[in-house]
């Protein structure tokens, strides 16, 4: 047992060999100032800049807010929420709107043959190249942002969703035929699960999609959020603070694939090759 | 009296890529209910499309089929139907499976369940309950494949060689339990398969088909008391009588592989 925890935990260390040989390797070319540290800062600074970009910028004051609200005051924590809404609220209508439509073109090859066309000639448009028609549109703020992030997650959905239902394996709608189902349990009960595996990779590449888009957006067309932190960095020469905002950036990617990922085990637990426990 | 299952004067033609199959022609058989019948012989002569037409997936081309006197036109709850690939739902749990059918009857959930109950019990898939298809053995799905069936209590049985994926021992298994099933609840079974040896144990009365075009061949019926012992000499004559029919048919299932270029 004592040899088993050891093996874990050299197991553990080794994983970070590497990523400390690079740190290692940074701190030494900024302190050694190999590298003008107003192009690459030494990631102790990162570190500093990160951490006060994190914190609340005023004094605690029990008269104006709450400790919960002061403790979450800090730019950073506001720029997250920021782009995570944008992410989060983009991707529900993108998806929503995606999920209904793919199932409905999957299932019925006439409604399929009226649609797919335009689809397939809006498709490979990048969400990026709706950026000036959505200034146009919309003005800045949110809601340029939002329709990107829409546009971005909208298509991977709904092209999953299609090839979801369409691959259906027709055993399964035989099985359920001889069993007496009828239209609606056959697409609610039969069609839907067995699609699933599919419209969770689409959701998948939609959320991911949805992050890049809010990203560039935010440095295009709005005043807040992480895209454009990093962006106004720039403008100051803040090379800690753009670091700062890259490794928040990627922070919150991590968490948004991990709560896919969870999602997805939850829903395929029935699936092959995902081990229920 | 009309007999419970009618097949008057089927033919059933497949076009593929230009060329016409003659899948089923002029088939006419007469089943009994409660009669335990094997569709046998080689792959291609037309038994499982026969088992289909009479499932109500794929209808004859011309002829028809009567259940009670009432024709086929659709699949229904009153012909459960075994896959050999078990088709079982993956998405849903071994119990969920089960009630599948009666959910769809709308049943009460109390009556719903104790089905369900009585059906784990009755085919030894009580600790499986819970658990999904993906975590079963190949016997123990085709198991839930069964009592999937079994709940609807229809009075037909189609069996589209559903032991066919399965080891020898497992097969025998549930050999034994598909006939301790069908003693019990008197249901009539029509079983498609190629293995002689299983048809001889199985079946009250064994229709050999033959090769493109499908045809019956032969109608033998077995007399043999349940169990068989598959090592007695009438189970053995029997056996080299069906084998002569069934390789007579092979043959030629073979020969025109060979004259067939490759890629057909």
């Amino acid at each position: 047992m004592k040899e088993f925890f050891r093996v874990k935990i050299v197991e553990n260390l080794q994983g970070f060999l590497v990523p400390l040989a690079v740190l290692a390797l940074w701190q030494w070319l900024s302190v050694q100032a190999i590298v003008n540290p107003q192009i690459l800062p030494a990631p102790t600074a990162v570190l500093v800049k990160w951490w006060e970009y994190l914190m609340p910028t005023e004094a605690y004051d029990p008269a104006k807010s709450g400790y919960l609200a002061w403790i979450f005051s800090g730019e950073l924590i506001h720029d997250a929420y920021s782009s995570l809404f944008r992410v989060v609220t983009g991707f529900v209508i993108g998806a929503g709107m995606a999920l209904p439509m793919g199932l409905l073109m999957g299932a019925n090859e006439r409604i399929y043959k009226l649609f797919n066309p335009l689809i397939q000639v809006l498709r490979p448009i990048p969400p990026i190249a709706f950026i000036p028609l959505s200034i146009l549109w919309f003005g800045l703020g949110n809601p340029p942002a939002i329709f990107l992030i829409v546009i971005g997650s909208f298509f991977p959905v709904l092209m999953n969703t299609i090839a979801g239902v369409r691959h259906v394996d027709g055993i399964y709608i035989r099985a359920a035929r001889s069993l007496g189902a009828n239209q609606t349990t056959m697409f609610l009960r039969i069609m839907l699960p067995a699609a699933t595996p599919y419209i969770l990779t689409g959701a998948r590449i939609g959320v991911g999609t949805a992050f890049i888009v809010v990203i560039v957006s935010e440095m295009i067309a709005v005043n807040n959020g992480l895209g454009y932190r990093i962006l106004e960095a720039r403008e100051f020469f803040w090379s800690d603070k753009i670091i700062a905002g890259m490794f928040s950036i990627g922070l919150l990617g991590l968490a948004i694939d991990t709560g896919m990922n969870r999602l997805n085990n939850y829903l395929l637990k029935w699936h092959r090759g995902i081990e229920s426990n | 009296m009309q007999s419970h299952i009618q097949i008057k004067n089927v033919n059933k033609i497949f076009s593929t890529g230009g060329r016409e199959v003659v899948a089923l022609d002029d088939i006419n058989l007469e089943i009994a209910r409660g009669e335990f019948i094997c569709l046998l012989g080689p792959s291609g002569c037309g038994k499982s499309t026969l088992l289909n037409g009479i499932a109500g997936f794929s209808l004859p081309t011309s002829g028809s089929i009567l259940i009670d006197g009432h024709e086929v036109v659709a699949p229904g709850p009153d012909r459960g139907m075994v896959f050999q690939e078990y088709a079982l739902f993956p998405w849903m749990t071994v119990e969920k499976n089960i009630a599948f059918g009666l959910e769809i009857k709308k049943l009460p959930r109390a009556q719903i369940l104790e089905k369900v109950d009585g059906l784990l019990r009755m085919l030894n898939l009580q600790d499986f309950r819970d658990r999904y298809p993906k975590d079963l053995s190949g016997g123990m799905r085709q198991r839930v494949a069964i009592a999937r069936v079994l709940a609807l209590d229809s009075p037909i049985m189609l069996m589209d060689e559903p032991f066919g994926a399965l080891d020898s021992l497992t097969r025998r298994n549930l050999q034994d339990e598909l006939l301790r099933i069908w003693t019990s609840l008197k249901k009539t079974i029509i079983f498609v398969t190629h293995s002689i040896e299983e048809s001889i144990y199985l079946a009250d009365r064994i229709v050999v088909m033959t090769y493109r075009p499908g045809k019956i061949k032969r109608d033998i019926r077995i007399a043999m008391p349940h169990p068989r012992d598959p090592s007695s000499a009438e189970f053995n004559a029997l056996k080299k009588e069906l084998s002569l029919l069934v390789m007579e048919e092979q043959q030629r299932h073979y020969q025109e592989e060979i004259k067939v270029p490759a890629g057909d």
